[in-house]
């Protein structure tokens, strides 16, 4: 699968040639680095390692080093692999949006969405929170209501639904649309919204074409 | 955000508007678009506020219609605003007119900027 290492910058809506008003997200890809070429023979798969931003050499780890070393770059923030991405490039060479990607293009963008701490189980897992606000209730218009039956079985149930940690999952939304490519300050219009806070990295890759 | 900035000037045409400001009176001409028949209808009123910038500023616009209030907000980079026409500058001394909605008839009225 094809794709590239960016930084989500923020959300902005445009009104295109039809008169539509456009909503996307914008997404920064700096050139990625090729690190390292995977191949049959010495790894088992094909594959491409992009490196993506700059990290400090003092907060990179001297195995990492020595990885960097291999292609004379710079250490970088984030290395990911991308399995059959073939594309006529060496190792130490970069990758651009446009070698990636054509407006109009299908996307699949995949990120960490935003933590919410601790949830309950309205927000958490769509409850609607029990009965009526009057009537007798008291307290009780977002809680869980039951979460079993009595002496039989006398346990809860493994899996309960219940409240706890919400958001801070890797996500990957489905073919959204590549609405421009702006390539003097590498910038990527994806109609819709991506996962993540803004100045979060995610990976933009090709949908299966 | 100078990026989102950025995208904004590349994505958005200039936009051919005649210079207005909260507490005028405008006339907004803008088309409709009714399955494959377009016609041009105008809204008069005075604008109450202005909101954002770049892409997405936008202006509301708002007159009495037969004693009710109607407020409208146009999109200001939308491609069927098709022309804006200011008749009076009006006077006023904020950037948002929302205290107008509380009044009515003689009260409600914004006095005109005198040209020096």
């Amino acid at each position: 699968m094809k794709g590239i290492i960016g930084k989500k910058i923020g959300m902005t809506s445009f009104f295109n040639e039809a008169g539509k008003n456009i909503s996307c997200t914008v997404v920064e890809a700096e050139p990625n680095v090729i690190t390292q070429i995977k191949t049959e023979d010495t790894d088992g798969y094909y594959a491409l390692q992009l490196g993506y931003g700059s990290a400090k050499e003092k907060n990179t780890s001297k195995q990492l080093l020595g990885h960097f070393a291999k292609t004379k770059s710079a250490p970088k923030r984030k290395l990911v692999e991308f399995r059959d991405m073939e594309m006529e490039k060496k190792e130490g060479d970069t990758i651009t949006i446009e070698d990636v990607f054509a407006e109009g293009d299908a996307v699949h963008a995949i990120g960490s969405s935003k933590g919410k701490g601790f949830q309950g189980v309205v927000k958490r897992h769509g409850f609607r929170g029990v009965g009526d606000a009057t009537h007798g209730q008291h307290n009780r218009l977002r809680a869980p209501g039951s979460i079993g039956a009595a002496s039989y079985p006398a346990k809860v149930m493994k899996g309960m639904r219940m409240g706890g940690r919400t958001g801070g999952n890797r996500i990957k939304i489905k073919n959204l649309e590549v609405v421009k490519i702006l390539s003097d300050k590498n910038l990527l219009l994806i109609k819709g919204a991506i996962p993540g806070h803004k100045g979060a990295l995610v990976i933009i890759e090709r949908a299966k074409s | 955000m100078d990026l989102i900035k950025y995208v904004h000037e590349q994505v958005t045409p200039a936009k051919n508007l005649p210079e207005f400001r909260p507490g005028d009176n405008i006339t907004v001409s803008y088309k409709i678009v009714e399955g494959a028949k377009e016609r041009i209808q105008t809204f008069r009123g005075d604008v109450i506020q202005i909101n954002g910038s770049g892409s997405t500023k936008t202006f509301t616009v708002r007159k009495m219609s037969s004693g009710v209030g109607v407020e409208r907000i146009f999109p200001y980079n939308t491609p069927n605003l098709v022309e804006v026409e200011v008749l009076k500058r009006g006077k006023v001394r904020r950037a948002k007119l929302f205290y107008l909605r509380g009044l009515k008839g003689k009260k409600a009225k914004i006095k005109e900027k005198t040209r020096r």
